[in-house]
């Protein structure tokens, strides 16, 4: 493991630690993979609600009078359709199609965005704004990912909860939208989003905000089931709910059409993105794999990252990510498999140190929260 | 605070080990229970196994990853607790009772005494 003296913190690194959690290298980062156990903050964020510090999280603001084309030309969703307040789900490209990035991009003013960013990869979509920034006039970028703190607050209380905290003048924001609060006399951005399954918010505030705000979260919260969770409950929620895991799921050797994402890539938009002309041809004659759902029949060991799949002796898949599914009591994966093989219904087996564990591909997502 | 009874010897990978003649019992510690937390799936060694101290015997899965259990003693396995492939819960419940994980014909019974006792398996996990 590495050492956690080398490693990033967030503004409530001492927090997590007083909270009794233990603490685990995520991306370059020292972050609280559990506080009391992945299964008792599975279960709080799907019956109750659940904090994350996703403060390791990257957040970027770019403006200017061409900023909105600029991203249209960096993105693979179609930045005209968002509106004021509005925020979309994108990713960020290489010349090939694989996957730099996936992101959420909000429209904070008419020529004003905020880009939110996975933390391990702030470097590199910042290395890769800028290099296109120089052939680039009227766009303003700045990188404010040290300054910004955030909390994830998720679950079917979780709005119940902010709006304990922030009281009854909170403009709630509606899915996928962003507003701006005040909380203690400090500017608090909300986002109706999430990487659980559940409703809930994404709270952006400046880092010395971050502990009164957590504090006050958690006493708000309390009585409504509020747990502090972390990242272990975060991959078996979003794991649950398909949502793909940049790293895992996603790779810079993986599409978006491959990785089932083609809602968020716009092919029909006028701007060029990078790997736009690989994602047509794929989209035009179909693609080799797709990342599927899958899971147990027959009940044995979970299935984990890079395990094989098999047809018969036939290798036709690898999975990129694998659980236990607290919600579903059985092991749940997601994996690349060849396409012939990717329709649900269709009968696996699992290779676990050696030995074979019959599984099925399913529809996704495996479980989808009762609005 | 994690549990370390005196009677048992412990390997620095934190398995346990009771000896009753030249029959050793094996488990997790409590520590290393903890550190794994929600155990969901256990998979045990075959009766008749032969094993070196220090190899991989059996696996014990958490929500979260696979861990590897080493042998802490060199012989041949006697029996398996097949009650943990039922109740894998039990290994976060029960580390030193219920939750035993398989027991060996030592073939080399004296070199258990080289594994920790109690105090120094305490410092090893920072106790």
């Amino acid at each position: 493991m590495s050492d956690p003296a080398q490693l990033q913190k967030t503004a409530l690194h001492g927090v997590h630690q007083k909270l009794g959690a233990r603490l685990v290298e995520f991306g370059g980062w020292h972050m609280p993979v559990q506080y009391t156990g992945i299964v008792d903050e599975h279960k709080a964020v799907r019956e109750a609600a659940g904090v994350f510090d996703i403060s390791h999280m990257g957040e970027f603001f770019i403006g200017g009078p061409f900023a909105k084309d600029f991203l249209n030309g960096l993105l693979t969703n179609d930045v005209e359709k968002l509106s004021v307040g509005q925020g979309q789900y994108t990713l960020m490209l290489n010349d090939e199609g694989g996957v730099i990035d996936d992101l959420i991009l909000y429209r904070m003013k008419e020529e004003e965005f905020l880009l939110v960013v996975n933390a391990a990869k702030i470097e590199e979509d910042r290395a890769c704004i800028q290099a296109r920034l120089a052939q680039a006039e009227g766009v303003l970028f700045e990188d404010r990912s040290a300054q910004t703190s955030a909390l994830a607050l998720q679950g079917p209380r979780a709005l119940e909860v902010a709006r304990a905290l922030l009281g009854a003048g909170w403009p709630m924001p509606e899915h996928n939208q962003i507003t701006t609060c005040s909380w203690n006399c400090q500017r608090v951005l909300t986002a109706r989003t999430g990487y659980t399954g559940e409703d809930g918010v994404e709270l952006f505030v400046l880092s010395e905000v971050a502990e009164p705000l957590l504090a006050a979260l958690l006493e708000a919260g309390q009585p409504l089931g509020l747990k502090p969770c972390g990242l272990g409950a975060r991959d078996t929620l979003r794991l649950e709910a398909c949502l793909p895991l940049n790293g895992n799921d996603l790779s810079p050797l993986r599409t978006p059409i491959e990785a089932g994402l083609g809602a968020f890539v716009s092919l029909k938009k006028a701007a060029d993105f990078p790997g736009k002309e690989v994602l047509l041809k794929q989209k035009a004659s179909g693609v080799d794999e797709k990342l599927v759902a899958f899971r147990l029949t027959q009940g044995g060991p979970p299935p984990r990252a890079h395990y094989a799949l098999f047809l018969g002796e036939a290798r036709v898949g690898e999975v990129t990510s694998g659980a236990p599914s607290p919600t579903l009591g059985y092991g749940i994966g997601l994996a690349y498999v060849e396409t012939e093989f990717a329709e649900p219904g269709t009968k696996l087996e699992l290779e676990v140190r050696g030995a074979r564990v019959p599984v099925e591909v399913v529809k996704k997502p495996f479980y989808k929260r009762v609005k | 605070m994690s549990t370390i009874p005196a009677e048992l010897r412990y390997a620095p990978s934190h398995e346990w080990i009771k000896v009753e003649g030249t029959t050793g019992l094996v488990g997790i510690s409590d520590h290393a229970q903890a550190e794994l937390s929600d155990v969901v799936y256990v998979e045990l060694p075959k009766v008749g196994a032969k094993v070196n101290a220090g190899a991989v015997i059996a696996t014990i899965e958490s929500v979260k990853a696979a861990s590897d259990i080493y042998s802490p003693a060199s012989g041949e396995i006697t029996e398996v607790n097949s009650e943990l492939v039922k109740q894998p819960e039990l290994v976060n419940k029960d580390p030193y009772g219920a939750a035993w994980l398989f027991k060996l014909t030592l073939s080399a019974p004296d070199d258990v005494g080289k594994l920790l006792d109690a105090a120094a398996y305490k410092a090893a996990i920072g106790g």
